[in-house]
């Protein structure tokens, strides 16, 4: 690696970049003092509501706000969508009033007349063969000859079917902004994990200048992948403000929440997997279909991770009356990750095989990372006992209760968005930092201010950070787990270029050239001779009347960051075959993502993914009424998530050191919640001797699965 | 129209939250049993939707009364205040919304209709008294939280599954989207910022923060104040209670295993009433 002076520090000279640094912004959390878009109340706030159809789908046939406009505390109506308009969703948006108080707006809501003619709708999308003229034409791929090597002599073939219906984000904030007119500019406190770019889709939208928006988002309740525009919602509390020429609040009910913002769609497939005798996956042949809504549910990455010689995919996009997909962390992985782990698996059984052994047999098939993977399933397999607690599927022994364990592998990619970091050093010492990105709950304020202190020498809390408003240097958007990577190298060029600017202005007092100082533990310093040092304070007095100022950039020069990672997950279950109830008894999660800038937020990302795949592995399920079309679980009590007793004991372990440091801050919000679904599904497998082919492996599925068998 | 839900004591018609619901029965004290409230004021504007009754005389003047036995947790030591909510009643000499019993039921509470319109409340919030002007359909959260703008504690599923709008009610855990503001008249209501001290952070906040018990931090106000009240009941609580105890909280970003830590923490060193 050639000489760069934007380089990350040697291992031997981090004094904080990889140690464990408690969120920054932890205590405004915990203590309540945080301010979420859904808290923000600007002096003479309306409260907006939505009418929102009944129906999967229907045409608007009549539709009258004048009673609604005439209720007690009404100061603006709108129509969003107008008669004649075919809704194609449960709960998408017809009308929308704005009242001094929430219940004035409530029921103003109710006075809206409106009525619908009904139409047929398709919410059930894991029959193929019933979608008829819902199913897309399928599309097809075909690498290498998968006939012949299904019908090469000896060959072992595993065939299976497998899926899991749609789910929901359930972000706890619910989507939703406040917004406030002054004149033609808007202000928009927004529950985003767009900061810099969600301004100009209201601009857009809104026909105004996108220099006259400023959106602000300090903290946001949750997003999941569910948050980058401001909805149709979002332009019509904006629109209500405006008629109303008061500040507007649009917030999401939570049955709206579940029902219209945002959904992962499902995956159902028929798998044909082959291997040799020995154990070497030589075939792949899969059927599979999707919905996400009237888009449909495109092809996702099957088979997974796994470069298999001779395969065969073919996917169907199924449209569907529901409403529609977004972005579920690690979009795509999970389900593909399900079919391919769980198909490898029974194949696995087939061939009589430890599944580790038969992954680790199998590694060269996993590209370039096949040594990653091969350590990390070695590490998976230590720190889950897995020795000595596996045994051959079905093979639990006595009893009613079954114990069995399961593994799972994934990918992704995570290299840095665009992202750049305003950096300023004060002649008083004081270090301001500022971009326009957003802390999703990730810890990015933390690891942005983590980078500079390192690359000052200074500690946490001499960095002042400035984040969550349009007004700062664009960065891109929280998706992807692209955040990491971009804040990180942005801040670390501008913080590098400004530590070198201050090392001209104080090297002709410490008798060296700028080239032979250095930042450490608060002093300027030559390097590696602490008689020559001044304090950061009195050096930057040295400045006189002038700031530095910097804009780093990512990307930029350096390769400060790279992209891809591997994982592996265990899982350890216990079943009880009387009941049909899953305890997950421990995960372990072995998971690398290059250079960690903050232990323990980057481990508190793995643990909330390995809940988060518990919680979709087990319990969730968008649950849909065939006769009407709705969903018949649009709340928290039926929509289940995971609760603190649910989740077990859980091992989680980070790759770090050579050949993990070098290759830069890489992504980490999306790989560890990929293998969940698929790791607890072959547990349960290992555990009872059949599987239970869908997701969630709720009490019904795990009887129905025994009572086969 | 099926009943669906259950709000403690209360059955809710459809996905009603309870702030959407007009209709509000306050029962008079010595009438009140748990599970037999009457009145019926549906949502969907039929005759019944307006009514309003108070509990002669002064129905909410409790102010220091101890919560009866009936509103701690239950038993096996109250660890799960989701069951605890579902099963008890309001609370003697409190005032309480009955929904769903059929109209001539009403009578026999021996109440009084108040509204339709706003009605004067006063609520003690963190120590302070706050007159407001209500509809009696407000609940306590939105009142907190829109009316007396003290935001910390959240609204998030509205319908007392989820927790994040936790707050104290005479130093015990209520959904505070399931209590009408009318029904914390004349009780001591703590809010998450109510437990800070001026210029720092409760130590169960400040354990939060070490264990990392939050992402998005939505849910921690709520998971803060369930674990004050809970640790105050259970002191020293093992790793079972804290997961039984605090699952009438839920978290989406999945910081259980930083919580669990936490609320561990205070256990061991029974400091859960700093």
């Amino acid at each position: 690696v050639p000489e760069c002076k934007y380089n990350w520090p040697d291992a031997a000279d981090r004094h904080v970049i990889g140690t464990r640094v408690s969120r920054l912004d932890g205590p405004a959390k915990a203590s309540g003092r945080a301010e979420y878009t859904y808290d923000v109340h600007p002096e003479g706030m309306l409260f907006a509501k939505v009418l929102r159809c009944p129906h999967a789908h229907a045409r608007i046939t009549a539709l009258d706000l004048t009673a609604a406009r005439n209720m007690p505390g009404v100061k603006a109506a709108r129509v969003i969508q107008a008669v004649g308009t075919e809704i194609q969703w449960q709960g998408d948006e017809v009308a929308a009033v704005a009242a001094t108080t929430e219940e004035q707006a409530e029921d103003a809501v109710r006075a809206i007349k409106v009525e619908y003619e009904v139409l047929p709708h398709f919410v059930m999308d894991e029959d193929l063969a019933a979608a008829g003229a819902h199913a897309k034409p399928p599309s097809t791929e075909t690498t290498g000859d998968p006939d012949k090597a299904f019908a090469a002599p000896g060959t072992v073939v595993s065939e299976g079917y497998y899926g899991m219906p749609v789910i929901v984000h359930c972000c706890l904030e619910t989507h939703g902004s406040t917004a406030q007119w002054n004149g033609d500019h808007l202000q928009v406190w927004a529950s985003t994990q767009n900061v810099s770019g969600i301004g100009g889709d209201f601009a857009e939208s809104l026909n105004i200048p996108g220099n006259n928006v400023r959106t602000i988002c300090q903290y946001i309740g949750g997003g999941f992948g569910s948050k980058f525009g401001p909805d149709r919602w979002g332009i019509e509390g904006a629109r209500l403000a405006k008629d109303a020429g008061a500040p507007v609040r649009l917030m999401l009910e939570r049955d709206s929440e579940l029902l219209v913002a945002g959904a992962r769609p499902s995956i159902w497939g028929k798998v044909r997997v082959a291997a040799s005798p020995d154990g070497k996956i030589t075939g792949w042949d899969s059927e599979t279909w999707a919905t996400g809504g009237m888009s449909g549910g495109g092809r996702m990455p099957i088979p997974y991770v796994w470069k298999i010689p001779n395969n065969r995919w073919k996917h169907t996009s199924i449209a569907a009356n529901i409403g529609g997909a977004r972005a579920w962390r690690a979009p795509t992985h999970p389900q593909a990750a399900l079919v391919t782990n769980c198909a490898l698996d029974d194949l696995a059984a087939k061939l009589n095989l430890d599944p580790i052994e038969f992954f680790t047999r199998n590694a060269d098939l996993l590209g370039d990372r096949a040594g990653v993977y091969k350590e990390e399933l070695a590490k998976a397999a230590e720190l889950s006992q897995w020795s000595s607690l596996w045994h051959r599927r079905g093979q639990a022994g006595g009893g009613t209760v079954k114990r069995g364990l399961g593994v799972s592998l994934h990918t992704w990619g995570g290299r840095g968005h665009n992202s750049n970091c305003a950096v300023t050093i004060r002649p008083d010492g004081g270090v301001e930092l500022a971009l326009g990105t957003q802390d999703l709950g990730t810890g990015t304020r933390t690891a942005i201010v983590m980078v500079a202190a390192e690359t000052f020498g200074l500690p946490i809390e001499a960095i002042t950070l400035h984040i969550g408003d349009s007004i700062y240097p664009p960065s891109g958007p929280s998706g992807g787990s692209t955040t990491i990577g971009g804040v990180s190298t942005s801040t670390r060029r501008g913080c590098v270029d400004a530590v070198n600017e201050l090392f001209a202005a104080v090297a002709p007092a410490l008798g060296t050239t700028p080239d032979r100082l250095e930042a450490v533990g608060g002093s300027i310093r030559v390097r590696g001779d602490s008689s020559k040092a001044m304090s950061w304070k009195q050096a930057c007095s040295k400045l006189g009347v002038k700031t530095i100022h910097f804009t780093g950039k990512n990307p930029g020069p350096c390769a400060l960051n790279s992209s891809g990672v591997g994982g592996v997950q265990v899982a350890d279950v216990s079943v009880d075959t009387e009941t049909g109830i899953v305890r997950v008894n421990r995960m372990t999660a072995v998971q690398d993502c290059g250079l960690i800038i903050d232990l323990k937020t980057a481990e508190s990302q793995v643990y909330g993914a390995l809940i988060m795949g518990i919680s979709y592995a087990l319990y969730e399920e968008k649950v849909m009424d065939p006769t009407t079309g709705r969903m018949l679980n649009p709340n928290m009590e039926f929509y289940k998530l995971a609760g603190l007793g649910d989740i077990g004991e859980m091992v989680v372990h980070m790759m770090t050191g050579p050949g993990y440091d070098e290759r830069g801050p890489v992504g980490l919000g999306e790989p560890p919640v990929i293998s969940p679904g698929a790791a607890i599904s072959n547990a349960v497998a290992n555990a009872l001797g059949v599987r239970v082919p869908t997701l969630p492996l709720s009490p019904d599925r795990v009887l129905a699965a025994l009572h086969q068998a | 129209v099926a009943p669906i839900h259950y709000h403690h004591h209360l059955k809710v018609w459809d996905a009603a939250p309870l702030g959407s619901i007009r209709g509000v029965f306050l029962a008079a004290p010595e009438s009140f049993s748990p599970g037999a409230a009457a009145a019926h004021c549906s949502r969907n504007g039929s005759p019944e939707r307006d009514c309003r009754r108070i509990g002669e005389g002064e129905a909410v003047s409790h102010k220091d009364e101890k919560l009866p036995k009936s509103r701690r947790p239950a038993s096996p030591k109250g660890v799960d205040r989701r069951v605890f909510l579902k099963t008890v009643g309001v609370g003697t000499g409190a005032v309480t919304a009955g929904l769903l019993q059929p109209p001539q039921a009403q009578g026999a509470a021996g109440g009084k209709v108040v509204g339709p319109g706003p009605i004067p409340v006063t609520l003690n919030v963190d120590g302070r008294k706050h007159r407001l002007e209500l509809e009696p359909r407000v609940t306590l959260l939105d009142a907190v939280r829109d009316r007396l703008k003290i935001t910390g504690n959240k609204r998030v599923c509205d319908r007392a599954t989820c927790g994040a709008c936790t707050m104290l009610m005479d130093g015990k855990a209520v959904y505070a989207c399931t209590v009408l503001a009318v029904e914390a008249e004349g009780h001591r209501i703590t809010t998450i910022e109510g437990l800070q001290p001026a210029n720092g952070l409760h130590p169960l906040s400040a354990a939060f923060v070490e264990h990392d018990g939050q992402q998005c931090g939505f849910c921690t106000p709520g998971f803060v104040v369930a674990a004050k009240a809970f640790l105050d009941e259970h002191p020293a609580a093992t790793l079972q209670q804290v997961r039984a105890g605090l699952g009438g909280n839920l978290c989406r970003c999945g910081t259980y295993h930083g919580i669990t830590e936490a609320a561990l923490e205070i256990a061991a060193k029974g400091a859960a009433r700093a």
